[in-house]
């Protein structure tokens, strides 16, 4: 869909390019969001696409089609285009705004009439707007509007530049939903520019995270966060957001207690009855000689069975429920929460028994989650 | 009051006439300064480095006498109507041009730019954006010029262009002070009407989503 070859673009000879030797892949249908500290050189790469900012060297090709080889009039108003200072044209009517592009390719008056029409019942506002002024909007609106512009002409590919950078914490969530959910349903490709992690990574399939006019990681946020490439992918994260995303991210086997309180399936129901005095549990794992996991074996099961039964084997129950260790804690914490269970037993591929998560290992999670690091917790606590 | 009488009815004619003149020098070197001063102001708004030095030479062509201006035109286009209207013209040119410029200028970039960004061509970004939205400034500026040429048109008397200005000149030579304010009157309403025209025609050129606005 969107091809970026050896791109390069120097404002100025002799200067440290803005964007040095890019090459990236977008696929049709791609939320794509590039972000980076100020001056990183994410809006000159967007820029590009629709020639706002002519290329120094090397080619980018939409659609099988080198940009710079095109009319840069004709080029723009196949791409949609929205800015975060929305831009709405105030001496026109929202209607006239929406379809701005139609009178560029001059449709007829019965077709853009039509196309408004359609376009704004996409964002749940009455067909009366469309003879309102801009400035009777509230920003949010005007927003809106501005997004149903980009769409006017129905172009495959949309560039955004921090469009709901101005909005206020409320709005922009909404929108950030509305639009999420609109591009998927149109299918289109989006090129999203934004310095906002977290808008970011609740709408990108793939974020572009750069620096200094070179690509530093492209990935899906999730692998963004759960395998920061470098310490700078790290810091622009931020230390708050990877802990947060942890259940996330994070594999069972992070976080498990690898020493879990075991027993042999040979042992006597009363070498287990000490075991579990002498560690101060109700249960043990059963594992067999080469530490595959057999089963649990809890107080009761040995008070109800000790006067008919010798051996552990005999008794416990081989319907235990364990994960694999690189299942995601996310997903483990849901089960284990759901099937009201105090513990789950990890295993690796061939059922060797790894570790445990227990509740009191999720009480530990959610308190770093929500206070920081069990460390710093303590250490900031005054004596 | 007899006078004024007597004046009334041996120049009357003369005076319709006079007005009449007055009128189409003004107005046509009014139009002419809009067909030049407009499009350039906007082609100024293209070369920004450019622009104020073009400005401040407008400006100083607008500080010689505007008898000297006349004068100067006589050898070149004689005289009559046209060198009137030609000097007039030039007096017309700095407060339009300037006014186009900084009108023009003044539009949010913002706007341009996601104009510019939706595929416009730089005339469709004059027609549909620039021009609409500098509209109340430029309509000021050829307001407030021709405010100014109503008066100076008196001036074109002296190249024998016609106009109000003729009575005045009569008076002067043949000392009839009723005949100079017989030909100023008329000229001061002639402004303060033109004026107050201009001003509602203003108005209405304003897009109306742009009058709360200003």
């Amino acid at each position: 869909m969107l091809e970026f070859k050896n791109v390069t673009k120097r404002f100025g000879s002799g200067v440290k390019p803005a964007v040095n030797n890019l090459n990236l892949t977008i696929n049709k249908g791609d939320f794509v969001v590039f972000i980076g500290p100020s001056g990183c050189g994410k809006t000159t790469t967007m820029k590009m696409i629709n020639r706002l900012i002519d290329t120094t060297e090397g080619s980018i090709i939409v659609d099988g089609k080198d940009v710079t080889q095109q009319d840069p009039v004709q080029l723009r108003r196949s791409i949609g285009y929205v800015i975060q200072q929305i831009g709405l044209i105030p001496h026109m009517t929202v209607g006239e705004n929406i379809v701005l592009v139609g009178s560029l390719l001059k449709w007829s008056k019965e077709k853009k009439e039509k196309r408004a029409k359609e376009l704004i019942k996409l964002v749940n506002l009455p067909e009366d707007y469309l003879n309102r002024y801009p400035h009777e909007l509230s920003g949010g609106q005007q927003q809106r509007i501005g997004v149903l512009r980009a769409l006017a002409a129905d172009p495959p590919l949309i560039l955004m530049d921090e469009p709901f950078g101005a909005l206020d914490p409320i709005t922009r969530d909404s929108l950030q939903e509305e639009f999420k959910k609109l591009q998927k349903e149109m299918d289109k490709t989006i090129i999203f520019v934004t310095h906002d992690m977290d808008e970011a990574i609740k709408l990108a399939d793939k974020i572009v995270l750069m620096n200094g006019g070179e690509i530093v990681q492209a990935s899906t946020p999730e692998e963004m966060l759960r395998n920061p490439i470098n310490e700078f992918v790290e810091d622009f994260i931020g230390k708050d957001r990877l802990l947060q995303s942890r259940p996330e991210v994070t594999t069972v086997e992070q976080i498990m207690n690898p020493n879990p309180v075991t027993i042999n399936m040979e042992s006597t129901l009363k070498e287990a009855i000490q075991k579990m005095r002498e560690m101060r549990v109700d249960s043990l794992l059963v594992i067999d000689q080469e530490q595959k996991l057999q089963g649990f074996i809890d107080i009761e099961m040995v008070d109800s069975n000790y006067r008919k039964y010798t051996y552990v084997h005999e008794v416990m129950d081989t319907e235990e429920y364990a994960v694999q260790k690189d299942s995601l804690l996310r997903d483990t914490m849901h089960k284990m929460l759901r099937r009201g269970k105090s513990y789950v037993s990890v295993v690796d591929e061939s059922y060797h028994l790894a570790g445990i998560v227990t509740r009191a290992t999720l009480a530990d999670m959610v308190y770093d989650t929500i206070w920081g690091d069990g460390m710093e917790a303590a250490i900031a606590t005054p004596e | 009051m007899d006078t004024i009488v007597d004046i009334f009815s041996s120049y009357g004619w003369e005076l319709l006439t006079k007005t009449g003149e007055h009128m189409y020098i003004s107005f046509a070197a009014i139009l002419l300064g809009v067909i030049v001063a407009v499009p350039a102001g906007i082609l100024l708004t293209r070369i920004p480095n450019m622009a104020d030095r073009l400005i401040s030479f407008v400006g100083i062509l607008q500080t010689i006498p505007s008898l000297a201006i006349l004068a100067f035109f006589m050898p070149i286009l004689g005289v009559g109507m046209t060198p009137a209207i030609i000097a007039l013209f030039v007096y017309s040119v700095l407060p339009i041009l300037r006014n186009t410029y900084t009108g023009v200028k003044e539009v949010d970039s913002n706007i341009l730019e996601a104009g510019k960004g939706m595929g416009m061509s730089n005339m469709e970004t004059i027609r549909k954006i620039e021009l609409p939205m500098a509209l109340p400034v430029i309509m000021a500026g050829i307001r407030f010029a021709t405010v100014y040429l109503i008066g100076w048109a008196t001036l074109a008397a002296f190249i024998g262009g016609g106009g109000l200005g003729d009575l005045i000149f009569d008076g002067l030579n043949l000392y009839q002070p009723e005949l100079i304010v017989l030909g100023t009157i008329p000229a001061t309403i002639l402004a303060l009407l033109t004026n107050w025209l201009l001003t509602i025609l203003e108005k209405r050129l304003t897009p109306s989503a742009l009058r709360d606005a200003t």
